[in-house]
């Protein structure tokens, strides 16, 4: 699946906040979006916005943003049968089986908290480098030794992608057919040659790693204990990026009240 | 044969980014030509490599190839038609022995076994790696992996064969016995791109200049290469 | 059209909030243990990096199988083989959140369950079944392969159904619909892994036999572990509907013993109804809300607009 990067380059407010409040911010508003009772409906409009306007301080793009966060949607297909096995009032009858209301409702009220959800989410990623992102996980509890790996990985990723890229394109470029005969070759050989290419991937990035390793001992590697020098939290930074916190509380407690009525 | 081998017509291509690579390319060669496409880095010049057997799709403009425009439906064939390699040899080479990756094309293209062997055979034999073709890919040397790399296009008996950065990354003894290499296929269509002006020179007839996306000169090699003014002005170097 | 099933990456909002917990829950502890089972020596570091991006990009290499579809690897089984299951894990881990946190490729919150389905089942099942097939087809030269093969096959269908329970419990789908959609699909998927992870170790294996070695003995190292784990994530697993906030199970039953009206009725009677008459009607107050949110979007645009042109006219003097 061919995604592209998120990271959204600007210079915002948005983009400047400490990348650590960001990220406790952007899991708070998630689950408070996702907390959403059932059966809410006003809610929905006031999160978009609240998610809209932080896009427009972010300088991100409401449409866009709205767009990359309808991309994992096709995964709704999954929640269909909701729709049918909900037990509620009918609706319509499509080819035998009965839509209910409840589970229309249901089935709707999923869609909307993924697609805001996305939303949320890419507020994060669509305004923080991932070198940021890294250094905020790693200063709320991250374990060293994982945020090393995970920072050598998004380090090789381009290249060893450009390699995966140049195998695929050397692969097409020799996948002629004969003027008039079959093509293709056996499916299992077509198999053998795809995981060929994986492994020929896998051994020039273990041989990669023993240079990796090289050039890292060469810079003091393991020798001393690198210390992150913890930084507190910007007051400022901390209450911007508490506005939307407590924005989606206000909804979900609004929301609240306006079902029980 | 009265059609061309390779006739370009306003190609242009935009990458994703928005950078744009290709900017109105009209190229004609002919059947038998040896060209040299030179040019700085990020001229374009792999980006119009890829457009040749349909890598990159032409956003506007056309490819034609041996009397056949480039389509969905004629994809297939050009491919076979043209034998391209890539500057990196390790990424061409994706089976454990040189005979499995020699194999591929002709095995591709739905040939029986035994005219599979013969191929294999044949091109092995013409870059001259006869004694190869047991042998682990991956523990080749560079100039080894590079011969390798076009035998596995030349089993396909291509009519063109496009050539990116053939020479790159080589000794001077490897260098050398390839370029003589090159110099025995004087039946085929050749399209070299590279930085190596000499290999240009005494490989091709004629040479076209790529910048910023477009051709800016084409015309005889020995006149255009030797021209200190114009390699100059576009970041090459003349062959001595 | 098969978009969701082919993919095992759940995005936010299709497990519930407490199922989303406890996913994390699990996938803390196992890769907890798998950091410290795995000891990471100093040499382990840039080699579990470069190889979490080297299985990133091998998920691109595909095969074309029929009509326009193709077979691709997850990879799990792959690195559990070359590598052991436990630093396997930790290659997946990468994998994982990075797909999440740069592509958007699976959710945040819901990332608990990713992990354990595509790092943590998809090693350990992988590496089990490779383990004992193995054992059981010694007499033959390439009855590891055949092991890796079914290794990979099984993993890809396990982790399956862990997803399609995970949307199940959290009643974002009928088990009776996604459990049997989900295991028919990734049986077939996981014919493409079984396929290029064979590939991918013959060519290893003829290349550089040290790295691949289908006659050593296996580690038994954290076995007890996995066992041990294994039980706890079943355990944990089918027990969640009690925390689940799917209301077909649960709420049925306090409908029906009168428990729910009274738990509704208590907190929220502080604003009666007749200050905000309009309210009432579910329709009216979704287009108000509607409006008073785009009315808000719309005057933040507008501001953020002034501001800045009037923090640019301020730097242009």
């Amino acid at each position: 699946m061919l995604l592209r990067e998120r990271f959204w380059s600007a210079d915002s407010p948005l983009h400047r906040l400490d990348a650590r409040v960001k990220l406790i911010a952007t899991l708070l508003v998630m689950l408070g979006i996702l907390s959403t009772p059932e059966g809410a409906w006003p809610a929905y409009p006031l999160l978009w916005a609240l998610l809209a306007s932080l896009a427009i301080v972010g300088e991100l793009g409401v449409g866009r943003m709205a767009r990359w966060g309808a991309v994992s949607l096709p995964f709704a297909l999954a929640a269909v049968p909701l729709v049918f096995t909900v037990p509620g009032d009918p609706v319509v009858t499509v080819a035998g089986l009965t839509v209910t209301d409840a589970g229309l409702s249901r089935f709707i009220t999923i869609l909307l908290k993924s697609w805001l959800a996305a939303q949320a989410a890419l507020l994060l990623t669509m305004t923080t480098p991932f070198t940021e992102l890294l250094a905020a996980l790693g200063a709320l509890g991250l374990p060293p030794s994982l945020r090393l790996i995970i920072g050598l990985m998004y380090r090789y990723l381009t290249i060893l992608m450009d390699e995966a890229q140049c195998l695929l394109r050397a692969r097409a470029a020799r996948s002629g057919t004969a003027e008039q005969g079959k093509t293709g070759g056996r499916l299992v050989w077509r198999a053998q040659v795809a995981g060929g290419m994986v492994g020929n991937l896998f051994l020039r990035s273990y041989e990669r790693s023993e240079r990796v390793y090289a050039a890292m001992l060469a810079r003091g590697y393991g020798r001393r204990e690198t210390a992150m020098p913890r930084q507190p939290l910007p007051r400022r930074d901390v209450l911007l990026g508490s506005i939307p916190v407590v924005v989606v509380v206000s909804i979900q407690f609004l929301a609240r009240v306006w079902l029980s009525r | 044969m009265d059609h061309a081998a390779i006739e370009i017509a306003n190609l242009s291509f935009r990458y994703p980014d928005g950078h744009l690579a290709l900017d109105d390319i009209s190229l004609h060669i002919a059947p038998g030509e040896k060209v040299a496409l030179v040019g700085p880095n990020g001229s374009g010049k792999s980006t119009l490599l890829l457009h040749l057997n349909g890598v990159l799709r032409a956003q506007s403009g056309t490819v034609v190839v041996e009397g056949e425009p480039l389509t969905d439906a004629t994809i297939g064939r050009i491919r076979a038609w043209i034998g391209m390699t890539f500057q990196n040899p390790d990424d061409q080479l994706f089976s454990p022995r040189v005979r499995q990756d020699v194999a591929f094309g002709p095995l591709h293209m739905g040939l029986q076994e035994a005219e599979v062997d013969a191929r294999v055979t044949q091109a092995l034999a013409a870059v001259g790696l006869s004694d190869f073709a047991d042998r682990i890919s991956f523990h080749l040397s560079v100039g080894e992996k590079k011969r390798v790399a076009l035998a596995t296009v030349l089993s396909m008996a291509p009519r063109i064969l496009v050539l990116d950065e053939p020479t790159s990354g080589l000794d001077p003894r490897a260098r050398r016995s390839l370029i003589e290499l090159l110099k025995t296929f004087t039946d085929k269509t050749i399209v070299v791109s590279t930085h190596d002006i000499r290999l240009a020179y005494e490989l091709c007839s004629r040479a076209v200049v790529l910048d910023s996306g477009r051709v800016v000169a084409d015309g005889p090699a020995e006149r255009l290469l030797t021209d200190a003014d114009l390699m100059e002005r576009h970041g090459l170097e003349t062959p001595w | 059209m098969f978009g969701p099933f082919l993919a095992l990456h759940i995005p936010d909002g299709f497990l519930d909030i407490p199922v989303s917990l406890v996913g994390w829950l699990l996938a803390v502890m196992f890769i907890g243990i798998a950091l410290r089972e795995m000891r990471p020596a100093e040499r382990e570091v840039p080699l579990i990096g470069t190889l979490a991006a080297f299985i990133f990009a091998a998920q691109m290499i595909n095969f074309p199988v029929a009509g326009g579809t193709s077979g691709h690897l997850i990879g799990g089984t792959l690195a559990a083989i070359l590598l052991g299951p436990w630093a396997a894990a930790i290659v997946m881990t990468c994998v994982v959140a990075i797909q999440a946190l740069i592509f958007q490729d699976g959710g945040l919150i819901v990332m608990g369950f990713n992990l354990v389905n595509m790092a943590i089942i998809t090693p350990f099942v992988g590496y089990a079944v490779y383990h004992w097939g193995r054992k059981l087809l010694t007499h033959s030269t390439r009855g590891w392969l055949v092991a890796a093969a079914v290794g990979a096959w099984a993993s890809v269908v396990a982790a399956a159904a862990a997803c399609a329970l995970q949307l199940a419990v959290s009643g974002t789908s009928a088990l009776k619909v996604v459990l049997p959609a989900m295991l028919g699909v990734h049986a077939v998927i996981g014919l493409g892994e079984a396929l290029i992870t064979v590939g991918a170790l013959a060519f290893i294996q003829q290349t550089r036999p040290d790295l691949v070695d289908p006659e050593a003995p296996v580690p038994a190292r954290g076995s007890s572990w996995i066992a041990a784990g294994l039980a706890v994530a079943l355990v944990v697993t089918l027990l969640s509907p009690l925390a689940s906030a799917s209301p077909d199970g649960l709420e049925r039953v306090a409908e029906d013993q009168g428990f729910l009206e009274t738990a509704r009725d208590a907190p929220y009677e502080i604003i009666p109804d007749y200050l905000i008459p309009a309210i009432d009607n579910e329709a009216v107050a979704t287009i108000a809300a509607g409006v008073i949110g785009v009315a808000v979007v719309a005057t933040v645009g507008y501001g953020t607009a002034a501001l800045r042109k009037r923090r640019d006219s301020r730097a242009a003097q």
